[in-house]
């Protein structure tokens, strides 16, 4: 029989401190539906997307009764579109919408992978094929796009970190009637991982098998609960009750992450075990950090604490799963956590203290949003920084910018939902067009070199 | 199969008796049960094997939840899976 104290705080967690699954993500392979035109590969794309993931949502809402646990998200993610529109990258608006026109079928909220690879050099049709983000973003509802500019191993394009500039601000453009929210579907990656199940930045690897489930937990309310239960702990202690807690979010992940996979015929990918906020009071990663004894998130002290509850969270879920993978660690997304729009707002967080927080923890500058007269070059050098960072931490970092069109420091937008609401963040008004017109590549660091 | 059921709220006459002729209408069998009062508040936890059950454990527990509503209680019935991947090594 089982302990009664173990039952009451499963059910615990789950009904009064946001334990659930964030998401189930099918990454689905899209090479063989690669063709010579542009209508004949998205008529295969459309198609295999509808088969391979026709039940994800009937089999995860079962999932969800059986073991009584909220699932929230189901998501598809398929292969960087950049690969299989190569031969017509002029038209992949096309395989854009069919894409989109999948996911909605499909009745899924998100589909990544409108995605390109060029951390060392971007050809000519992905140059073309990225320009047609902007367009396909503004014109599609369910369609996420993701452009890796860097890596360890081989430096950061910063060609591509030039363009990506510009990219933003056209993406905010086009969607100016919606506060820019084309921005919110956007990453800019440097290390971007090939198995990531969270949205905007999922896309299913090219070195990954044909049919995947990858699953992300999430549970900041949990660890907040488990930290609120020892006030007067010590950091050790406090470590290693996020440990502890890490370790049943992440064995509940694993254990919907294989049943999953077993009814979708597909493999068991990875568990990600992101501590990943959304804007309800309780399920924030902010409010952890209070909880850990900061008067307000953003002030000193923050980064230490964030990296100590980002290693904790690791620990706990590589001890929960032998299959660990996508980002893994702890999100800092602005506008989706309570606490860290309230600190925003408060003048309490900028995204200078954000850029040293994202050394320490497992993405980058998530869903900030900034003036929209914002130059596109200052945009650019805000993720050369970020890839910087991840270029020589060799961990991933990303940037979900949103240059919200007419918009200055003191207003804010809200994209509803998840995505949240976000205070319009001041950035530095020096110019760095000169640094990012020079274009070329940043060598990859020293410590790459290790064959 | 197994399924852990779990019951709370405040205490009331009857309430073992409906859960009980709840699983017995699906023929769930009880292979064990745990309950206590706490001041005025009611909390029973039960092991019962669904293998044999007439509806799958995906409709049992949205029924379930249902007499929850009609009886005023917090319940869940869960795949017993849950609980031991989360507190088991």
């Amino acid at each position: 029989m089982f302990n009664t104290g173990e039952v009451l705080e499963t059910i615990n967690m789950i009904e009064r401190e946001h334990l659930d699954i964030r998401t189930v993500t099918m990454g689905i392979s899209l090479l063989p539906c690669m063709s010579g035109t542009a209508e004949k590969t998205a008529k295969a794309v459309y198609d295999t997307v509808c088969k391979k993931a026709e039940n994800i949502v009937k089999v995860t809402s079962e999932l969800s009764r059986e073991y009584g646990i909220p699932i929230v998200n189901k998501r598809v993610s398929v292969t960087p579109a950049a690969v299989i529109c190569a031969p017509f990258a002029s038209k992949a608006h096309i395989i854009g919408k069919a894409l989109d026109d999948a996911a909605k079928n499909l009745g899924i909220d998100f589909l990544g992978g409108y995605s390109a690879l060029v951390h060392k050099g971007m050809a000519d049709y992905e140059k073309e094929f990225i320009m047609t983000i902007p367009q396909v973003l503004a014109e599609t509802d369910r369609l996420c796009s993701s452009v890796n500019v860097g890596s360890s191993k081989s430096g950061i394009n910063m060609d591509a970190v030039s363009l990506m500039g510009e990219i933003i601000k056209q993406t905010a453009q086009k969607t100016a009637d919606r506060d820019g929210f084309g921005c919110a579907k956007l990453v800019v990656f440097c290390n971007a991982v090939e198995d990531n199940p969270f949205m905007a930045g999922a896309f299913h690897g090219i070195g990954e098998s044909g049919t995947v489930i990858n699953v992300g937990v999430s549970g900041p309310g949990v660890v907040q609960h488990a930290l609120e239960s020892v006030p007067d702990a010590n950091l050790t202690d406090l470590a290693e009750t996020i440990k502890r807690t890490a370790f049943k979010i992440t064995r509940a992940g694993q254990l919907i992450a294989r049943e999953a996979a077993k009814r979708l015929n597909a493999e068991f990918g990875i568990v990600d075990l992101s501590l990943a906020p959304t804007p309800a009071r309780g399920d924030s990663v902010a409010q952890i950090l209070e909880e850990m004894g900061l008067e307000s998130v953003g002030t000193h002290g923050t980064t230490a604490c964030l990296a100590m509850l980002n290693d904790a969270v690791k620990k706990g879920g590589v001890m929960a799963s032998s299959r660990v993978g996508g980002l893994s660690g702890a999100f800092i997304p602005v506008s989706e956590d309570i606490g860290m729009i309230e600190a925003a707002e408060r003048g309490g967080l900028c995204i200078d203290k954000l850029e040293a927080m994202t050394a320490v923890c497992s993405v980058g500058l998530d869903m900030i949003a900034v003036p929209g007269d914002t130059p596109a070059s200052t945009i650019s050098a805000i993720i050369a920084d970020e890839a910087a960072i991840g270029m020589i931490n060799n961990k991933t970092t990303a940037v979900r910018i949103i240059p919200a069109p007419n918009k200055k420091v003191g207003d804010s937008v809200n994209f509803g939902g998840l995505l949240g609401r976000a205070p319009i963040m001041p950035v530095h008004k020096e110019s760095a067009a000169k640094f990012i017109s020079r274009g070329g590549l940043i060598p990859a660091p020293i410590h790459s070199n290790k064959n | 199969m197994r399924a852990v059921v779990t019951v709370a709220g405040k205490d009331k006459t009857g309430i073992i008796a409906k859960i009980s002729s709840f699983l017995a209408e699906r023929n769930v069998n009880i292979v064990d049960i745990s309950q206590t009062i706490m001041e005025e508040y009611f909390a029973m936890i039960m092991l019962v094997d669904i293998s044999k059950s007439t509806k799958p454990l995906s409709v049992l527990s949205e029924e379930f939840s249902g007499l929850g509503e009609k009886i005023g209680m917090s319940v869940h019935l869960q795949h017993e899976e849950i609980f031991n991947a989360m507190h088991s090594v």
